[in-house]
């Protein structure tokens, strides 16, 4: 069994996929999100080494509270240790456990065939993908996070092959990632994929600053100010149009159901 | 059958007292929704518009808007009182007004005249002398009796919130009966009793004849207390408004006559069910009446008052009344007990608002019917307002006719009752085991002068070694003591409302507590895992500790932590069994302390696991503040592992969540509790 590099668990999580689930924050991202509020899963070289056992039993003593929930692995970006997950998941899916990856995507490189063989792996044990599409512009989306945003936008389709559940996150920042045409831009291009469930438009909230000056790092967003309730909630309906309108032109069937509102502090 | 009992289902209850049977016979489980609810009446709003007035009074006029400093209250001591007779559907206060104090000197003078005095009040000084010179009361009574290794340990708060000044409470009269039989039918069954006790008069057949006497002086009393409000309780109830009336009387009796630490309902929303469902059938109310009945009642019991000092409310953080009434659970025969009326009583946290009296308290089970679990879960939600008690857990020792005293004490109604004992602290406990019983803070002597630690560095088997000799010298002084006080309270300040309406032969819980229990447990778990360096002052007393290392905290479901923490509670407990207890008292013991913990936290030094002299400990099993790093359900999981059966008057734990935490709608919350989401 690969040992999972573990920045902390979370035994009640309620924001991080359906129910209440057991979350599992992985160290180390390659990603440099200017917003982000875990800046202390980044490094690939912290955490401490698990086996993916501990946690299906400190999952499976809990069990109860877990009814309705699963395990959520998050992180950092979970998909930096897919040997882990895949015995993390393998074990999970032994003891019916619903399974959920909260990534970016950015791991993803179709070209990349060891990789490939081991997401196709992957994906039969996982129920749910939470994906975080930080910016649908591949030039703000490396002004945002230092890296492009290519591989993400293949990793959408690749899941839309696969048919795995997938919930779009996004988190809206004011100036940074609230503008319409790209919001809109964004649904349109989720809007394709059959097996989009839920959109989950997250709210940025200036918690993460507390972090940075604890760490000694620069908060370059100290002057951005949280997201509104009731903004946030206009901006999702520019998305939830961009959705529509390409499922309209597609022929596929909206369910306004089926786009959950899981609008809350991210 | 008697004509009050028209149309209900007969059985042992119908020729004896057995409110369960009766209860078991006729009520109708409820598997729908809230949406049959109604909601307030005018009058209700503007009764409710009055009370808040009141209160609002009450706050700019310090705390405190009237007492009674000359009247000793009895149950027939003062007149009728209310808000707007005209539009109160259940009557009765405490005193011949709302709000206004009643004068209970029983449990000690010097307390009734504190409380008044420190309210800009002074007791008549007729009465003071009276109970100074020719009536003695609980509180003197304790202290002729104290040794002064007593004096001691109550002084040093090593045992601390002692109910030697003040009433022990925590006895839960079956109010129900009234409304079920009546007075007179009580009164009959009294006298049987009392024709049944033991021919040789042994002190305790005395003492049980007097004290049967004055029960049956009490039932009298009530009676013609409900007579000064117009109201017949001689006879059974008729209709739902009148079993309210009567079940009300019954408490309002026992308040009128105790101002005890918590005085509990019980679990009357069943049974008080079976009237409102007959009374439906038959049309004599409307479901919007029958809800004004229950608001109204909710209203009076919301409006008990207590006089106190600042110091009690210090231990208790404030002025409770804790009058908890039990909801739902299930019964033996695998029937939920929820019902309409539970639903009725919930509502009127809407109805009325948010309000921790009374204490509504959710017996929960895994098997309560979908729309209850999910109407607690709103509530909860929008009021913050109920307690949950594992009723899967309790049912198995109590059955299912018990309810809860005060926030976790679980008796059978009616069956049993409870001698409240406080609680010893065993934080200070461990420290006077590094002392050799000395105290970290006064630096006297308390305990027995054991060997105290030597060198700088804590061991672990000595320190358990050490702590195992002074929990058996503490649970020795803590027993002896509470017998003391359950002597006394029974002589001095006797319940002889509540306990009119028990059964002849009661089982005693003796009731122990225990303060402290996570700080004692991350303590063990610094010495064992990390290395603890003690600080000694110019006495030679350990005063500080200094710890390097990592260690297990307890809170985060980590066993290496979590079984001292469960042995600590066995441990105890296992040593107060073996002494003697009053009236063959049923030891058990709590870990419950909601709000005092920050009051025995002052009066503790530092503690290995890092926390300072004087700050609170965690609230009973809680684990302590900011420890618990993996997150609630872990968190729960190390209290879980407690074992009930070593701590059987209960285990408290206080969980506080902001709204965001608990998911992005309401659903999930819900969804925890085990509800179907779809």
């Amino acid at each position: 069994m690969t040992k999972g590099k573990i920045h902390s668990l979370e035994s009640f999580g309620t924001v991080d996929g359906p129910g209440v689930r057991y979350v599992v924050f992985v160290q180390g991202c390659p990603m440099r999100c200017l917003y982000c509020h875990n800046p202390d899963t980044w490094p690939m070289t912290d955490g401490t080494l698990m086996e993916p056992q501990e946690i299906i039993d400190n999952y499976e003593r809990n069990r109860p509270f877990y009814t309705n929930g699963g395990i959520t692995v998050t992180g950092g970006e979970p998909l930096m240790q897919i040997d882990f997950l895949i015995d993390l998941f393998t074990l999970a899916k032994e003891h019916g456990i619903h399974t959920d990856i909260d990534t970016s995507g950015i791991a993803f490189n179709p070209d990349n065939k060891p990789l490939v063989e081991k997401l196709d792996k992957l994906m039969e044990l996982t129920d749910l993908v939470m994906l975080d599409i930080k910016h649908i512009d591949p030039e703000k989306h490396k002004a945002l996070t230092s890296q492009p945003n290519e591989g993400i936008l293949a990793f959408v389709k690749y899941l839309s092959d696969k048919n795995v559940d997938m919930w779009i996150r996004h988190v809206i920042v004011p100036g940074l990632t609230d503008e319409d045409e790209y919001l809109y831009k964004l649904g349109y291009f989720i809007g394709q994929f059959h097996n989009l469930k839920a959109l989950d438009a997250l709210p940025y909230h200036t918690m993460g600053k507390a972090k940075y000056e604890k760490l000694g790092m620069e908060y370059k967003l100290a002057d951005t100010p949280a997201m509104g309730q009731k903004e946030l909630i206009e901006k999702k309906k520019v998305i939830l149009q961009g959705i529509k309108d390409r499922r309209a032109e597609l022929n596929i069937p909206h369910d306004d159901s089926v786009m959950l509102d899981s609008t809350a502090e991210g | 059958m008697r004509p009050e009992w028209n149309e209900f289902v007969g059985g042992k209850w119908d020729h004896e007292i057995n409110v369960r049977d009766f209860i078991q016979k006729n009520y109708t489980p409820y598997d729908g929704d809230e949406s049959f609810l109604a909601g307030p009446t005018q009058n209700t709003k503007d009764l409710w518009d009055q009370v808040l007035d009141l209160q609002k009074q009450e706050r700019e006029a310090g705390g405190v808007l009237d007492m009674d400093t000359k009247v000793v209250s009895t149950i027939t001591s003062h007149g009728p009182g209310y808000l707007d007779k005209s539009k109160e559907t259940i009557v009765g206060f405490q005193t011949d007004k709302p709000f206004k104090r009643s004068l209970q000197p029983y449990g000690g003078i010097r307390m009734a005249e504190k409380a008044c005095a420190d309210n800009g009040y002074e007791v008549d000084p007729e009465i003071s002398e009276f109970f100074s010179v020719h009536r003695k009361t609980h509180n003197a009574g304790c202290f002729d009796a104290y040794n002064p290794e007593m004096r001691a340990c109550r002084s040093s708060h090593v045992i601390t919130g002692l109910p030697d000044a003040y009433g022990r409470g925590r006895i839960i009269g079956d109010y129900r009966r009234i409304a079920l039989y009546g007075i007179d039918r009580l009164i009959e069954d009294k006298e049987e009793q009392k024709a049944s006790t033991g021919r040789v008069m042994t002190d305790d057949v005395i003492r049980l004849r007097e004290e049967i006497s004055e029960q049956i002086v009490a039932l009298k009393m009530m009676k013609e207390m409900a007579a000064s409000y117009g109201c017949d309780i001689a006879r059974p109830a008729q209709n739902v408004q009148e079993a309210i009336q009567a079940t009300y009387f019954g408490y309002l009796s026992a308040v009128k006559e105790q101002n005890g630490a918590a005085m509990s309902l019980g679990r009357t929303s069943t049974f008080l069910d079976i009237y409102a469902q007959r009374d439906l059938k038959n049309g004599t109310f409307t479901e919007e009446q029958i809800q004004e009945f229950v608001d109204h009642f909710i209203m009076k019991l919301r409006c008990v008052k207590f006089a106190r000092t600042p110091e009690y409310n210090q231990i208790f953080a404030g002025d409770p009344v804790w009058v908890t009434e039990s909801l739902g659970g299930v019964g033996i025969d695998g029937r939920h007990m929820v019902t309409k009326m539970s639903f009725r009583f919930l509502h009127t946290l809407e109805n009325l608002g948010a309000s921790p009296e009374p204490n509504l308290t959710v017996l929960w089970s895994t098997r309560l019917p979908e729309a209850w679990k999910k109407y607690c879960a709103k509530i909860s939600i929008t009021t913050s307002s109920i307690q949950y008690e594992n009723d899967d857990l309790m049912r198995v020792t109590h059955g299912d006719d018990y309810g809860i005293a005060c926030c976790v004490s679980s008796m059978v109604i009616g069956k049993q009752m409870q001698f409240f004992g406080a609680r010893a602290n065993l934080a200070k406990c461990l420290l006077y085991a590094l002392n050799g019983g000395v105290d970290e803070v006064s630096h006297k002597q308390v305990g027995p002068k054991y060997r105290p630690v030597e060198g700088d560095i804590l061991d672990y088997d000595d320190v358990m070694a050490k702590f195992t000799d002074m929990m058996e010298w503490l649970a020795d002084v803590y027993v002896n003591t509470l017998n003391i006080i359950h002597y006394m309270h029974d002589k001095y300040c006797y319940e002889r409302a509540q306990m009119a309406l028990h059964d002849r032969d009661v089982l005693r819980y003796f009731a122990t507590g225990i303060a402290g229990l996570s700080v004692v447990a991350d303590s063990l778990s610094a010495i064992k895992y990390a290395q603890v360096k003690v600080v000694r002052d110019e006495d030679g007393i350990i005063v500080d500790f200094e710890t390097t290392g990592e260690f297990p905290k307890y809170g985060n479901d980590d066993d290496r932590v979590d079984v001292i923490a469960r042995d600590l509670v066995k441990t105890f407990m296992v040593m107060l069994r073996r002494h003697h207890t009053y009236r063959d008292g049923f030891p058990t013991m709590s870990v419950l302390t909601i709000t005092s913990n920050v009051t025995y936290g002052k009066a503790t030094g530092n503690t290995p696991d890092g926390r300072k002299k004087g700050q609170p400990f965690a609230p009973g099993a809680n684990p302590m503040h900011g420890r618990d790093s993996h997150g609630a359900v872990a968190s729960l999981s190390s209290v879980s592992k407690l074992p009930f059966q070593y701590a059987q008057d209960g285990i408290s734990n206080t969980f506080s969540i902001i709204p965001g935490a608990l998911g992005k709608e309401d659903k999930v919350f819900a969804g925890d509790i085990n509800v179907d989401l779809n």
